[in-house]
């Protein structure tokens, strides 16, 4: 351990101290983590050597965890204890989930996402998932041998809202500062991009073990500009797997195989679906609880026929994402190909032909989304390294609608919309004297909204007697750079108010992120009340620096009495900082410096736009 | 379509202004994405993560809003009912769907070759593309009328049958779609 380091007090934070930010790629089969090291990301290993932490998780009696490849070698025998695959859960409810009868565990259907009944109580995947979180957060913080400043997470593109935000609260329930979300293949052109300085449109084609996506991008200049995105949230290797076993399991013709069986059989299928990879044939031998024994053998001809339709799934949600994009195949420069699922030779020929050009597979396609990730977050806690003025811009790929009457959705914001958005349509009442309106957020193509999936559902009350017709609500969707909604409803005339942050019918409610944060990864009330008093105080010395700076460069924007009232919330904010145990004390002074500032804040961002479109430097191409 | 809702500043006079552009309808695309994307360097999320809470809200409205200008500069209708909005018009576009006679008369037309077309590739192909080229010849009168004529009662006009063939354009796009 580390000594702490304490500085004098009022005297600020070494400059050059660099700030500890991890990227987390939480994967279908793997997860890892990576870290900025010497200005280049680099995958962080565990104290045994593993760079890959197998996204599974065992419970155990008494509720201890195993995790990765000490719960693999369990996978077999324990099935119903052994979660794996737990990202294809997350946000879902039981009617959601594909393959039902190839999973071994025992469900719970709880409203919005399901729960896994196991010997340690049920779980819900976001649980699963925080575990998952909390051993890769250990892995960097031994790895660097102290805390963690916050992370930047890894999401399918074509995540939803309820599986982004349960992504989110799986970190909060870890202990883990989520930085940014960020888009898996996004992630991966970062990656791709800055090790070979690459211009011009790229495609990245992403096949991981439980998600597909297809990103088209345009960089330029430093500028990752994300121009459309598709793919299917439940579309990987692991449908190859099932595929597979469907087979095996006709073969033998067996129809009530245990637990064990049907957990046994997919891992040697998904493991023969490897060899295929770089070999003609594979054998799949198992002997079944009931002493029956099967051997099957596919060539990998063979194989390529069985999966043909999931191969051509990726290929027409490629052809979309051109089409949205407004890009012709030849256009693209080159295909990034990322995902383990992409070692497919299969995948490998479909690409190449669609696009008539080899697709790119320079870099490691299982560490690429992490290494990405890694970059993104220390330019998001404030380390300067070289070449780091790039910034990405990225899009939500499913459009967000209202229901309507009769149940059609009308789209408020349609996919490939760059982020942050906000927009704002205006409905009005159905009835003569309707008090209340029911607002139901939904989000998808389709035209109905029982056949998109249901975000949210909230009211707006005690709208003033009108007559059908005459009342003005706009409703007001505002999508952040996290990809995450929120809505509100406001009726114009009266000003009566209501909104919600899209956490919806299944994230779970702030309450149980509270509940799970007491009853398991932290401990004491008294750790909880010095691990609060040390967040404020981190957040205040953030803001005083941040304040401080601000003032340096654009002082001559302030008023003498803006400038005083500042300078007055600086010293006692920072007098709060040094002695006071009261979190709340702290949080308030850091609220009242941050609302002072303001006005300060809009005009500088205002003159620097000016600036920048009109300042000497301006490079004109 | 409530384009400029989302506008929180008051320091731009308009999108226009915004992006240092003259406002008018004929655009310079280049100078138009150069201009968005130097913005974004200054006011994105990213660029502001380590900020004030004050500073990340005006990061976000700032980000957003450049967002919204971007994406109505950019393509030609909502470019086109933008600037009628800003010379006080009404798009009246739940209301007023008055279209001139010959108009209808084409619509009604290229309604009956789309369902004659039925699943024929080709066909759907052809329409496509004459409804693509008179959706092009009706932007650029929009041009003509705003930029030249300064008759924006009557590209309010134009613009609102612009409207009418995109929606064609979606559903013929829609049937080819589903034949691909």
């Amino acid at each position: 351990m580390a000594l702490l380091q304490i500085s004098e007090p009022g005297q600020s934070r070494n400059p050059h101290e660099r700030r500890i930010a991890i990227g987390i790629d939480l994967g279908t089969t793997n997860s890892l983590v990576a870290s900025m090291k010497n200005a280049l990301p680099e995958v962080l290993h565990s104290d045994s050597g593993q760079r890959i932490l197998p996204s599974i998780i065992r419970y155990l009696p008494g509720g201890r965890t195993q995790a990765g490849y000490e719960a693999l070698a369990h996978a077999v025998e324990d099935p119903q204890n052994t979660v794996i695959s737990v990202k294809r859960l997350m946000g879902r409810g039981l009617q959601d989930i594909k393959n039902l009868q190839n999973l071994p565990y025992e469900f719970i259907d709880s409203p919005g996402m399901l729960k896994i009944q196991t010997v340690a109580g049920p779980k819900s995947p976001v649980e699963v998932s925080a575990e998952i979180l909390a051993r890769l957060r250990q892995i960097a913080e031994d790895s660097f041998d102290d805390e963690i400043e916050g992370a930047v997470i890894t999401v399918p593109a074509y995540f939803d809202d309820a599986q982004r935000q349960a992504t989110k609260d799986a970190a909060e329930l870890a202990g883990i500062k989520v930085l940014r979300l960020l888009n898996e293949p996004t992630a991966a052109a970062l990656a791709y991009g800055l090790d070979n300085a690459s211009e011009g449109i790229y495609a990245i084609y992403d096949l991981g073990g439980g998600t597909f996506d297809i990103s088209i991008l345009r960089l330029s200049k430093g500028v990752f500009e994300v121009l459309s995105t598709g793919g299917d949230s439940a579309l990987g290797g692991d449908d190859f797997d099932h595929l597979l076993m469907q087979a095996v399991i006709e073969h033998a013709g067996i129809t009530n195989l245990s637990a064990e069986d049907r957990r046994a059989v997919l891992l040697k299928c998904k493991s023969a679906k490897e060899t295929l990879s770089s070999h003609p044939v594979v054998l799949i031998e198992h002997t079944f609880d009931s002493a029956i024994a099967v051997q099957y053998s596919i060539s990998q001809t063979e194989f390529d026929h069985l999966t043909k339709p999931l191969i051509l799934r990726t290929i027409q949600a490629v052809k979309k994402a051109l089409k949205d994009a407004a890009i012709d195949q030849d256009e693209v420069q080159g295909v990034v190909m990322v995902g383990g699922s992409t070692r497919n030779p299969a995948v490998q020929l479909a690409v190449k032909n669609l696009f008539q050009k080899e697709p790119l597979n320079d870099l490691n396609p299982d560490e690429v989304v992490a290494l990405g990730a890694a970059r993104q977050a220390d330019l998001l806690v404030g380390n300067k390294n070289k070449n780091d003025e790039w910034l990405l811009l990225d899009v939500i790929p499913l459009s967000l609608g209202v229901e309507m009457m009769g149940g059609l959705v009308e789209k408020i914001i349609p996919r490939n919309t760059p982020i942050p958005v906000a927009k704002a349509q205006d409905f009005t009442t159905f009835k003569d004297g309707q008090s209340a309106m029911a607002i139901h957020v939904v989000q998808g193509e389709r035209e109905l909204a029982p056949d998109c999936r249901s975000l949210a559902r909230f009211e707006l009350r005690n709208i003033p007697p009108m007559v059908a017709g005459a009342a003005r609500i706009r409703v007001t969707y505002q999508v952040d750079a996290d990809g995450l909604l929120s809505v509100s409803a406001k009726e114009q005339i009266s000003g009566v108010e209501a909104s919600i942050h899209v956490k919806p019918s299944y994230g779970l409610a702030d309450g149980d992120i509270a509940r799970m944060l007491t009853e398991g990864f932290q401990s004491a009330a008294e750790d909880m009340k010095l691990r609060a008093i040390r967040e404020e105080q981190v957040e205040a010395q953030r803001l005083l620096e941040a304040v401080v700076n601000s003032i340096a460069q654009d002082g001559d924007l302030l008023s003498a009495e803006e400038r005083l009232d500042i300078e007055s919330k600086i010293r006692s904010l920072e007098e709060l900082k040094e002695h006071s145990n009261d979190s709340e004390a702290i949080h308030t002074a850091i609220t009242a410096l941050s609302d002072a500032t303001e006005e300060f804040a809009a005009n500088r961002m205002n003159a620097n736009i000016r600036r920048a479109l009109t300042g000497k430097n301006l490079s004109e191409i | 379509m409530n384009l400029s809702e989302s506008n929180p500043r008051n320091a731009f006079k308009d999108y226009f202004d915004f992006f240092q552009l003259p406002r008018q309808f004929k655009i310079d695309r280049t100078k138009l994405d150069q201009a968005y994307l130097k913005i974004q360097q200054e006011v994105h999320p990213d660029r502001h993560a380590q900020g004030s809470d004050a500073q990340k809200r005006q990061s976000l409205q700032l980000a957003t809003f450049a967002n919204t200008a971007h994406q109505t500069l950019k393509q030609a209708i909502p470019r086109g009912f933008y600037l009628c909005e800003l010379a006080g018009l009404d798009a009246q576009l739940e209301t007023n769907t008055a279209m001139p006679r010959a108009f209808l008369m084409q619509q009604m037309e290229w309604r009956e070759a789309m369902d004659e077309a039925r699943n024929q590739l080709e066909s759907l192909n052809l329409l496509q593309d004459e409804v693509n080229e008179a959706l092009k010849e009706l932007t650029d009168q929009v041009a003509v009328q705003i930029d030249q004529e300064q008759n924006l009662e009557k590209a309010l006009e134009s613009l609102r049958a612009c409207l009418f063939l995109e929606r064609f354009l979606e559903e013929i796009d829609h049937r080819i779609s589903a034949l691909i």
